[in-house]
């Protein structure tokens, strides 16, 4: 896999809780790797080792450190590219998630080797949407909650999510559910289609 | 070509109304035959904020880059449908591109089956529309596009995604461009950290990457290391003769080729334990540990400026070198310093160029001191 994904898990755990942490994990893993290349790839076992050993220093479960992740990718500074990549989804937080099956192939045309999840959105109700997560791995779904809840602070959107499994085709997966109470609740924070620093 | 179409001519009509057209087309605008802007669509309304394009002439508000030698806008009406390319005149001087299409009263567009074979016809504004009696102009249709100015309009005009139409794929590109950005800034950054690693690498390495031998960085950490251990050696220090002309005459690959050469006779004429090094373009520093026998080092001095001294072929060509040697023994010196050792090793080499080349000079210690 793109050590896109592991580089990520590694900025999460330098940005939030500092180097000593990281070093440590270093240690506990063991693969003698202390910095992840974006743009190498790395065996998938690392990215597993890595959470089990981060979530032990940070003494929490690794669902707990995913959905931190994914908040932490939408909402850091250092992230701010992942967030505008999502905002360009849609103007609503609605049209946001709506948008999130089309999330796989866009990136898709980007960096073709990437391989992220496939995700499956469905409307329940004028207000409930459930994106299931279709993975041959499991834990993207707390991951795409710390995005989702993170996201939703982004527009500004009074929303409540809750993480669990369902059915999609023959196979049982992770799934996201979001219930919208409100689209405007509080300012969000603004998206233009061109990033300011990109006007030079 | 139109000529073959033989069925009855379309009597479709679809009724636009300004707004449905503004949603399909977001930046066309609607001219009327004395050439005034009827209608724009809202995007291209929000391009020029501060004033009203509707009841402006076209040709007032834009200039018009292609097609050329448009003084009027029957000129213009005369093309029929053709690509246009327009500059704002006033303000921000963006440039866009599009389509113009001439209205008529009736039918302007006829079916096309160019290029669809069987299929059904494709509705073109076609050249014989325009010459059918009584159709009078009304004007004409431009659908106008950002084109590769798109990222910098967005900017200065704070376009959302809701003002691209949504079969337009602009956003689509915007996302693009961006993501595409992102992952050549993070290949960018990989790759100067991988050309530091390199240098980094390249510094530190002991081998000449084009000979194989040892190389100055090597040498210096002997002969620091044997400085101080006073352990007895040897040092000669051996220049290629003629190595430029070879260069010149022949070009690099010839010049490599006998370094090469030159790299495999200095390896046989020592032992395993000697140090061979290149020093320099065609420089060499040879160390022989624990050897401080002149009559020995003598002779592989010579033995080497003779094997050195048959023509290498290369490439067809007989190249021709041979080599100055100088030597120096560390039991020459009280305290032998390296950079003393290197410098009379030196000496002593000039001294074999300055009596004609291919010889070999053993620096003369009653000379310590002494300055030529």
């Amino acid at each position: 896999m793109y050590g896109l994904v592991h580089r990520a898990l590694q900025c999460f755990a330098q940005d939030i809780y500092g180097d000593e942490i990281w070093d440590k994990v270093v240690v506990e893993v063991g693969h003698q790797l202390h910095e992840y290349e974006a743009m190498l790839t790395y065996p998938d076992h690392h990215l597993d080792d890595v959470l089990v050993a981060l979530s032990d220093q940070l003494e929490k479960t690794p669902t707990q450190v995913s959905e931190d992740v994914g908040t932490y990718l939408v909402t850091h500074t250092r992230m701010e590219p992942v967030r505008r990549l999502l905002r360009f989804g849609g103007a609503t937080f609605e049209e946001f998630v709506l948008s999130l099956d089309d999330l796989h192939d866009r990136l898709k045309l980007a960096l073709p080797d990437l391989d992220l999840p496939r995700l499956e959105v469905e409307t329940h109700s004028s207000s409930a949407i459930s994106v299931s997560v279709d993975f041959d791995r499991q834990g993207f779904g707390a991951v795409l909650l710390g995005i989702l809840r993170a996201m939703a602070d982004d527009y500004g959107a009074l929303v409540v999510l809750e993480l669990g499994r369902g059915g999609l085709g023959d196979k049982e997966v992770e799934r996201v559910t979001a219930e919208l109470f409100e689209a405007q609740f509080a300012t969000g924070r603004g998206f233009g289609l061109v990033a300011e620093e990109s006007m030079t | 070509m139109n000529e073959d179409y033989a069925g009855p001519l379309p009597v479709r009509y679809v009724p636009f109304e300004a707004d449905v057209l503004g949603a399909l087309m977001p930046m066309h605008m609607h001219v009327s035959p004395t050439g005034h802007i009827v209608a724009v669509g809202p995007t291209l309304a929000k391009l020029r904020p501060n004033e009203d394009l509707v009841g402006q002439r076209l040709l007032e508000v834009f200039e018009l880059k292609r097609p050329l030698h448009i003084a009027h806008f029957s000129d213009l009406l005369g093309h029929e449908s053709c690509m246009v390319r327009v500059k704002f005149r006033h303000g921000y001087r963006l440039g866009m591109k599009g389509l113009l299409v001439p209205l008529s009263t009736r039918q302007p567009m006829l079916p096309d089956r160019r290029a669809s074979g069987g299929a059904a016809p494709v509705l073109r504004p076609t050249a014989s529309s325009k010459h059918r009696a009584g159709h009078e102009p009304r004007g004409a249709l431009i659908n106008l596009s950002l084109g590769v100015n798109v990222v910098e309009a967005v900017q200065r005009y704070n376009l959302s995604s809701a003002d691209f139409a949504p079969a337009d794929p602009t956003v689509d590109m915007l996302y693009l461009i961006e993501a595409k950005s992102i992952a050549l800034e993070e290949s960018k950054r990989l790759n100067s950290r991988l050309e530091g690693a390199r240098v980094e690498a390249e510094t530190q390495a002991s081998t000449d990457t084009l000979t194989g031998l040892q190389n100055r960085r090597s040498m210096d950490s002997l002969l620091h290391q044997l400085e101080g251990s006073r352990q007895a050696f040897g040092l000669m220090h051996l220049d290629l003769d003629y190595f430029k002309q070879v260069n010149d005459t022949f070009g690099h690959g010839a010049g490599d080729h006998v370094l090469k050469f030159v790299a495999g006779v200095l390896q046989d004429e020592t032992r395993a334990d000697d140090l061979v090094a290149r020093v320099g373009g065609d420089e060499f520093v040879l160390i022989f540990r624990g050897c401080v026998d002149l009559a020995m080092l003598e002779g592989i001095a010579w033995r080497i400026i003779s094997r050195l001294e048959e023509p290498i072929s290369y490439d067809g060509h007989q190249c021709r070198i041979s080599a100055s040697i100088g030597t120096t023994l560390s039991s020459f010196y009280r305290e032998p310093s390296a950079d003393r050792m290197l410098n009379d090793a030196d000496r002593a080499l000039y001294a074999s160029k300055d009596q004609g080349r291919a010889r070999h000079t053993v620096f003369n210690p009653e000379q310590l001191g002494v300055t030529n």
